[in-house]
C-alpha cells in the first residue's frame, strides 16, 4: 500500500512536470489555433466544477450538510469573490448543519 | 551585477509572499483530502512538491483513494492539468531566446495560474532569477501546507475534519464562480458540469466508472463542446 501510493505521486509528478517544461524547451512559436486556446481555457473550470459536485454533497453522512455547503458558497463566492471566505463559509456550513 | 541580481531574486520573493500565504490555505484543505484518502504527512509533503498543482492533486488524492491504475492517474493528471501546457508555451515567448535549457528546465517546474500570472506580467525579457525568487517563497509554502493539513488532521476531532474537507471544495467553487459572472461560456461550462456530473454519478451503468474517469470523461467532452459553442475571442491570454 504505502509503496503504491509513492508510485502514484511520481506518476503524477512525472506527468505534471512533462506538462510545464516540454512547451518551453522545445516550442519557440505561440499556439494560435483559436479551438486548442478555448479548450485549454475551458478545461481548468471544467475540472474543478466536476471534481466539486457530486462530492461536496458526501463530506458527511448527512447530504444535506454537503448541498446547504454548495448553494452558500457559491452565493459566497459570486458576491465576495474571495476564495478565503468561501472556503471558510463552506466548512462553517458542514459544521453548523452537522449539529442539527 | 551581483547586486542586481539580489534586487531581481528579492523582488521575486516579494511577489511570491502573498501568493505563498494563499498557497498555504488551498494546501492546507489539500492536506485535509490525503489525510482522509489515508495518506502520510511525509507523502503530502511531496505530493505538493513535486506537482504544485491543487486540481490535479485533488484528482490524483481521489484516484489514490479508488487505487486506480497508474495509467489512469497519468491520463487524469495530463488532463486536470492541461493547461499548463499553454502557460509554458505563453513562458517560452516571454524569455530571451538566448535562455539556456537549465534555466527553462527550472522555470518549468513550478508554473501554476498564480506563479505564470506574476511571472507574465513582467517585462520582456522575463529574468530567470525572478521566477526562482517568487518560487523560492511559494513552492515551500504549497509543500508545508499538505504536510500540515494531514497532520492536523490526524488530531482534530472526526466532526471537525469533515467540515474541513468542504474547504477545498469552497475553494473551487471560489475559483469557478466570480468569472462565469463575466463570461458565458464559463457560466454554462460550470452549470453544465454541475448538473452532468451528478447524473452521471447516480445514473445506472454510467456509475460504474471510477471518480477519476468520470472526471477524464467530463472533463474532456464538456470542454470541447463548450470551446465550439463559446470559441474565445484573440487577445485572451489568460
Amino acid at each position: 500500500m504505502t509503496r503504491s501510493v509513492w508510485a502514484y505521486i511520481f506518476t503524477m509528478a512525472i506527468v505534471s512536470y512533462l506538462l510545464r517544461v516540454l512547451p518551453i524547451t522545445l516550442i519557440r512559436k505561440q499556439i494560435t489555433n483559436p479551438f486548442i486556446k478555448s479548450l485549454l481555457f475551458y478545461l481548468p473550470y471544467v475540472t474543478l466544477s466536476v471534481m466539486t459536485v457530486p462530492s461536496i454533497f458526501f463530506v458527511s453522512e448527512n447530504v444535506i450538510c454537503g448541498v446547504g455547503a454548495l448553494v452558500i458558497s457559491c452565493l459566497v463566492a459570486y458576491k465576495t469573490s474571495n476564495l478565503f471566505m468561501t472556503a471558510v463559509t463552506a466548512s462553517v456550513v458542514v459544521f453548523l448543519l452537522s449539529l442539527i | 551585477m551581483k547586486k542586481n541580481l539580489s534586487n531581481v531574486v528579492l523582488s521575486g520573493m516579494r511577489d511570491g509572499l502573498p501568493i505563498g500565504l494563499g498557497y498555504f490555505a488551498v494546501s492546507f484543505s489539500l492536506g485535509i483530502a490525503a489525510y482522509n484518502a489515508g495518506m502520510t504527512v511525509m507523502q503530502g509533503t511531496f505530493m505538493s512538491l513535486l506537482n504544485n498543482a491543487s486540481a490535479g492533486e485533488y484528482a490524483g488524492i481521489a484516484a489514490i483513494k479508488a487505487n486506480v491504475s497508474l495509467l489512469e492517474v497519468a491520463v487524469l493528471i495530463l488532463v486536470t492539468n492541461a493547461r499548463y501546457l499553454l502557460m509554458s508555451c505563453a513562458l517560452s515567448q516571454k524569455i530571451s531566446p538566448e535562455t539556456g535549457l537549465f534555466h527553462r528546465l527550472l522555470i518549468g517546474f513550478d508554473i501554476t495560474d498564480e506563479l505564470f500570472g506574476i511571472s507574465i506580467a513582467q517585462k520582456y525579457p522575463l529574468n530567470p532569477y525572478y521566477v526562482y525568487g517568487a518560487y523560492s517563497i511559494a513552492l515551500p509554502m504549497w509543500a508545508l501546507g499538505t504536510g500540515l493539513g494531514i497532520y492536523v488532521g490526524d488530531i482534530l476531532p472526526a466532526n471537525v475534519v469533515c467540515a474541513l474537507s468542504a474547504s477545498i471544495f469552497g475553494m473551487f467553487i471560489a475559483i469557478v464562480i466570480p468569472p462565469a459572472k463575466e463570461n458565458k461560456g464559463v457560466l454554462v461550462a460550470v452549470i453544465a458540469s454541475f448538473i452532468i456530473s451528478t447524473v452521471v454519478y447516480f445514473v445506472p451503468v454510467l456509475n460504474a466508472m471510477s471518480e477519476s474517469f468520470r472526471i477524464i470523461i467530463l472533463t474532456l467532452v464538456i470542454s470541447v463542446v463548450v470551446a465550439i459553442l463559446f470559441p474565445r475571442k484573440e487577445e485572451a491570454n489568460d
